[in-house]
């Protein structure tokens, strides 16, 4: 399940991020205490409620002592830690890593009907990209239709398996999984059926609430009117775990 | 020295986008006449020059780069332009132009000019100039010196980016406006 009821011995921890002396539970993550303490690091994999992917690493700290990078999604706290998050070197990748998803596929926000509501378009201003240095891929993707409710473009999806891990953690019926490897990834119904030929889909709709982008929408929503409502996850992943 | 003298000279430019950077351009409304006093607008679709200066401060380029006659106007504009801004989503990133890079040229043109027309179906030669196979943005062609996204960027964008540069400061656009602004 992705949050373990806390045992009741969880010892309370002290650590400093950007120089803030903080107390934690140890066996939080080091972004569950930054956005307890209204610190910004940015994100796309990772989404209270779900289990911890780690995959889109902007959310990549520095830690005092220490040379390599740490997913701050995927590292608890730990007593005396010290986390830096903003560096010049960290702002750096994330404006990277934002860039080369902009680059992978064909993210073009003027004809998006989230325009307006993307966390990868909010990302893009929050981190100063105003263009990508890199060639764009210009790779071709399709759009899947094929469900009355919904739809899926694969031009617009950024991989972080938001969607499958709620189909299969929330919903409990795994109708999304992976298919391929590397930039060829895509998100799969079934076994990459159509959408609409699904047999274990419910039509909940809590895959299009999570998606960060205009890659899951509703069908007939216009530009801008795409607005995604994540509030239920907390809520409903405590209360699964809870029985 | 003349009023004229202490004005800087800008050129803008429209390849292959809709014009509504231009038409954004325009939006500052009021704020165009003061603008007036205070820039010279040497060469643009608004006004009635025909030739690019030869020495130009501020170059302003909308639409991306598609066709053979948009990789010269680029290239025009980085040699007589000592400043240059790639203006709107379609400079910036290709946005909807870019669209067809996702289809072989050949594929485009036939749907454009012979699948969808029902009168004399015929790929024109004569009068327009060649679309080249790959739609790029503007860096993609020539150096950048500031970036300006948005579709189209919104006026009050393109107003502090200007006022900003006049007053002999590097504007950093990016509160204004994103992508598909």
């Amino acid at each position: 399940m992705p949050l373990p009821t806390p045992a009741s011995n969880v010892r309370v921890v002290t650590l400093r991020i950007d120089g803030q002396d903080l107390s934690a539970r140890e066996d939080e993550t080091i972004i569950e205490v930054c956005r307890e303490n209204q610190i910004p690091i940015p994100s796309l994999c990772y989404l209270d409620g779900l289990s911890i992917l780690g995959g889109c690493r902007l959310c990549l700290v520095e830690l005092e002592g220490q040379n390599r990078l740490f997913a701050a999604c995927s590292t608890r706290v730990a007593e005396g830690m010290h986390v830096i998050t903003n560096t010049e070197r960290l702002q750096r990748y994330r404006r990277t890593i934002v860039e080369l998803l902009f680059a992978e596929r064909n993210h073009v926000c003027s004809v998006c009907v989230s325009n307006g509501h993307c966390e990868l378009q909010n990302l893009a201003q929050g981190c100063g990209v105003n263009h990508v240095h890199m060639p764009y891929r210009y790779h071709q993707y399709q759009v899947d239709s094929s469900h009355e409710m919904f739809r899926v473009d694969h031009n617009r999806c950024v991989l972080c398996t938001r969607c499958v891990r709620v189909c299969d953690e929330i919903e409990g019926a795994h109708t999304w999984d992976i298919m391929g490897r590397g930039s060829d990834c895509q998100v799969i119904t079934d076994m990459a059926r159509p959408w609409g030929d699904s047999t274990t889909c419910t039509s909940c709709g809590k895959c299009v609430q999570v998606c960060p982008t205009g890659a899951l929408v509703k069908q007939g929503t216009s530009a801008g009117e795409m607005v995604k409502d994540q509030s239920f996850l907390p809520i409903l992943a405590r209360r699964r775990h809870q029985r | 020295m003349s009023a004229s003298a202490t004005k800087i000279t800008v050129a803008t430019t429209w390849l292959d986008g809709c014009s509504g950077c231009h038409m954004s351009f325009l939006d500052m409304d009021e704020r165009l006449v003061a603008l007036a006093g205070q820039i010279d607008m040497v060469y643009s679709p608004l006004v009635d020059a025909k030739e690019l200066p030869e020495q130009v401060d501020l170059g302003i380029i909308e639409g991306s780069v598609s066709n053979d006659d948009d990789f010269e106007k680029a290239k025009a504009f980085r040699k007589h332009c000592k400043f240059l801004i790639s203006l709107g989503d379609c400079a910036v990133n290709g946005n909807v132009p870019a669209m067809r890079n996702a289809f072989k040229l050949d594929a485009v043109i036939e749907r454009a000019y012979r699948e969808n027309v029902d009168i004399n179906p015929q790929i024109p030669t004569e009068g327009v100039p060649r679309l080249r196979q790959t739609v790029l943005p503007l860096h993609a062609v020539v150096p950048v010196d500031l970036y300006v996204p948005g579709c189209p960027p919104p006026a009050d964008a393109i107003h502090f980016v200007l006022s900003e540069l006049i007053a002999g400061r590097t504007p950093d656009s990016n509160e204004l406006t994103r992508f598909g602004a």
